[in-house]
Order: structure tokens, then C-alpha cells, then sequence
């Protein structure tokens, strides 16, 4: 990889004057800044690591209707601390990659990438998160852009995640067994009667909410209803670890799935 | 450079490293301690697992210096001066090995899981090595040789 400086910041003030340097970028758990380094994909005149600062740690339930979850907390952190408090989420969390790779990776890191096959994606839309970083908070609904896009702008960590917990939730993933990516993933959250689904690892636009399930699942939440679902619109991905119509189809027996494990 | 200050297998250590150099890097060039393999340099092998802060990690994916003030255990910290550790032990009983390779980060997530989890089933421990991949063996004898552990472990707590 390209040779860069390194600052090792311990407050989020200091990440942020670090990062103001040109070319500068924020290294949260590595695990897929690090490989994209090792082939020589990015070359950063300055890694500030973020794994030191205390204000981004940390998970904890605000007002028992919302999980804050530490920018720089790790996936086995989240999986741990929410299992009483959100465990659609820690189920998420706690399927990620591996035993190894959990300890590293972490959620700022996952949703700032914004991976088209992630899977915190998908919960942070469906939940209707907020993220925040050192200079705003944005909705989860204008946080994606596309595969890999967020809105991010240039200098901005994010910071915290507030996750509201709904009144049920749950997660399904179909597992890419190689990558342990999700090939399809949907997450399902219920808040009263409203049913709220964020898809992940099918549209070519990345992840995004299913307004036609989240439509018919409001109205009548059963299988019956999520089986009878029409196709989602839009491009979906088409690659070797399935077709563009066999993730359409995954979308809806996943989402059917979570009906029934929240039922 | 960077400094940094760390254990390594009970020894504290401190001196200047790389920006870019590897965790596993520096484990077998610095310091010699070459049992860390570096499979895929990829973090889906899991040959690298080493204990970072007492959890397991894939050193090829982590920075020598992300690891400054912990206390780091690689394989070579398993055994003692003339025998070996209860897993390493129990892997040579069950012939739980064939070419090797994959051996060190094996006996570094067993020793993890067993830290985590002193009863896993086979189903967990299968879980828990997700991560790890060996070409020889099929498995069969690696999980075997971690309940082993656990059970032995078991029965000297009780005895």
C-alpha cells in the first residue's frame, strides 16, 4: 500500500482538525478501508483512527425508545449490549462477517461506506435512524445515496447513531456464503401500525425502503399480505451470486419471513 | 513512524513502526514470531487470528500501531516453555491438523471461544469459526478437539 501519516486522535475535535488536512481520511475499524489500501485502491495523505476516542463509544438505550450506538462501536459491541434492548438489531449486529472481523468492524464505518450489500443500512432506514456527526445530524432517509454514496460531505465522522427501537423488529438475511455479505436483506420494524422495511443487496440504486410492502404490510401485516406483494420496482442487482429476478423473489420471501417471526 | 508501546505473549515491548505496517507484519518480521500465518492477507482465512485487548483479530487487517498500549497474544503465547497448551494438546490429540497452516489462528479463535463460551456445542463452535478456514480437514476433528478442551477444562473445575 501507499505510505500515509497517521493521527491517532482522543477527541472528536481533534479527529476533526485532523481531517480537515487535504487528502485526509477517517479509519474506523479497517476491515474494508484496509484491503482497499492493500490493492492500492486509495492512496489518504493522513489515516485519522477513530477507535481511541471515548465520546464515539458506547452503546446505550436513551429514554427506553432509542439505542445509541458510539460511532466507533463495534459489531460484537452492539451484538453484546442490545440483546435485551433491540434484539432485531443485535441479531443484525451479531451475524456480521465473522467472530474476528465483528470485533474490529464498526457501525460509523459500515454506514459511511454504505456497502450495497451491508446490513446496518437496512436497519437505519427501516428504524428511521438519526446520524450524527461533528457538524449535523441527518435523517436515515437522506443519509443513502446509491451504492457506496452517502451524504457525507468531506471532514464529517459520523459520530453517534440513535437507532428509535420499535415495537417489533426483525431481520432477515439471506447469507452470500463466501463474503458472508447479505445477498438479500430485509429488515422489518413495527412502530404501532405503521410497518417500516429497508431492503438491502437488491437494488442497483442500493439499499432503500420497499414503499409498496411497507403500503400493504400497514394495512394487513401477514404473510398472506407480504406473499401477495407485486414485484419490487427499479434495477436490481445482477451479478453471479444471483439474477436481478431471483433477488426480487428473495425480497419477498425474506419480508414474508419477518412478518412471521415478528408476528 | 509511530510509536508504540505494547505486550506481546507477556513481554512489554515499545520502538517505532510504519504507518503501514501490518499488525501481522510486524508480528513475524519485527519480532519474529512467525507461528501468525498470513494465508489470504484478505481477513477471510482467518490463519492471522491473534488476541488484541483479549479478543481475537485478524492481524492482517489491523495496523501495528492500532494496537499501541494493548496487550497482544499470538500462538506462540499459548504454550509453556516445554509443553503445550490444553487446546494445542487437544488439536495434536484429535488430530485436529493436517497441513498446519491454519492451525495458529484455529487454537487463537478456539481459545477465544472458550473464553467467551466454556460449553459451546459442536453447532456454536462450527459458528464461532466461521472465520477460520482449513482445506484439510474437513472440520470434523477441529471441533472435536475444542469440545475436548471444554470438557476437560469442565471436569478439572469440578474435580
Amino acid at each position: 500500500m501507499y505510505d500515509f501519516e497517521v493521527a491517532r486522535p482522543s477527541t472528536i475535535a481533534e479527529a476533526a482538525s485532523a481531517l480537515s488536512a487535504e487528502g485526509a481520511q477517517v479509519l474506523g475499524g479497517g476491515h474494508t478501508l484496509i484491503p482497499t489500501l492493500k490493492n492500492r485502491l486509495a492512496r489518504p495523505s493522513v489515516l485519522v483512527s477513530v477507535s481511541r476516542i471515548d465520546e464515539m463509544r458506547g452503546v446505550r438505550v436513551e429514554n427506553e425508545k432509542c439505542l445509541c450506538v458510539g460511532g466507533a462501536a463495534t459489531h460484537a459491541e452492539v451484538a453484546s449490549s442490545a440483546e435485551e434492548s433491540f434484539p432485531a438489531l443485535a441479531w443484525l449486529a451479531g451475524n456480521i462477517g465473522d467472530p474476528a472481523v465483528r470485533n474490529r468492524g464498526t457501525v460509523g464505518g459500515s454506514l459511511a461506506n454504505n456497502d450495497p450489500s451491508a446490513c446496518y443500512p437496512a436497519a437505519a432506514l427501516a428504524v428511521g435512524a438519526t446520524i450524527e456527526t461533528n457538524n449535523r445530524e441527518i435523517a436515515a432517509d437522506d443519509f443513502f445515496r446509491g451504492m457506496f454514496e452517502t451524504e457525507l460531505k468531506e471532514g464529517e465522522i459520523i459520530t453517534k447513531v440513535r437507532f428509535p427501537i420499535p415495537d417489533a423488529g426483525n431481520y432477515q438475511k439471506f447469507e452470500q456464503p463466501a463474503s458472508r455479505f447479505a445477498l438479500v436483506g430485509v429488515f422489518l420494524a413495527q412502530f404501532g401500525s405503521e410497518v417500516r422495511i429497508g431492503v438491502t443487496g437488491a437494488s442497483e440504486s442500493g439499499v432503500f425502503r420497499w414503499a409498496d410492502a411497507e403500503a400493504a404490510l400497514s394495512a394487513d401485516f401477514s404473510t398472506e399480505a407480504a406473499n401477495g406483494l407485486p414485484a419490487a420496482p427499479g434495477a436490481m442487482i445482477n451479478d453471479l451470486h444471483g439474477s436481478g429476478e431471483y433477488r426480487a423473489h428473495l425480497m419477498k420471501v425474506l419480508t414474508a419471513r419477518a412478518v412471521a417471526a415478528a408476528s | 513512524m509511530e510509536f508504540v508501546e505494547l505486550i506481546v505473549n507477556g513481554r512489554t515491548l515499545s520502538g517505532e513502526v510504519e504507518g503501514r505496517k501490518l499488525l501481522s507484519e510486524f508480528l513475524r518480521e519485527d519480532l519474529r514470531c512467525t507461528g501468525t500465518h498470513i494465508g489470504c492477507d484478505t481477513s477471510q482465512c482467518g490463519a492471522c487470528v491473534v488476541h488484541v485487548g483479549g479478543k481475537a483479530v485478524k492481524s492482517c487487517t489491523m495496523f501495528a500501531w492500532e494496537a499501541d498500549g494493548m496487550e497482544v497474544v499470538t500462538i506462540e503465547g499459548m504454550a509453556d516453555e516445554d509443553s503445550l497448551g490444553d487446546i494445542q494438546q487437544a488439536f495434536q490429540d484429535n488430530h485436529a491438523l493436517q497441513c498446519g497452516f491454519c492451525t495458529p489462528g484455529m487454537v487463537m479463535s478456539a481459545a477465544a471461544l472458550l473464553d467467551e463460551n466454556p460449553d459451546p456445542s459442536d453447532a456454536e463452535i462450527r459458528d464461532y469459526l466461521e472465520g477460520n478456514l482449513c482445506r484439510c480437514t474437513g472440520y470434523q476433528n477441529i471441533v472435536k478437539a475444542i469440545r475436548s478442551v471444554a470438557e476437560q477444562r469442565e471436569s478439572a473445575a469440578a474435580a
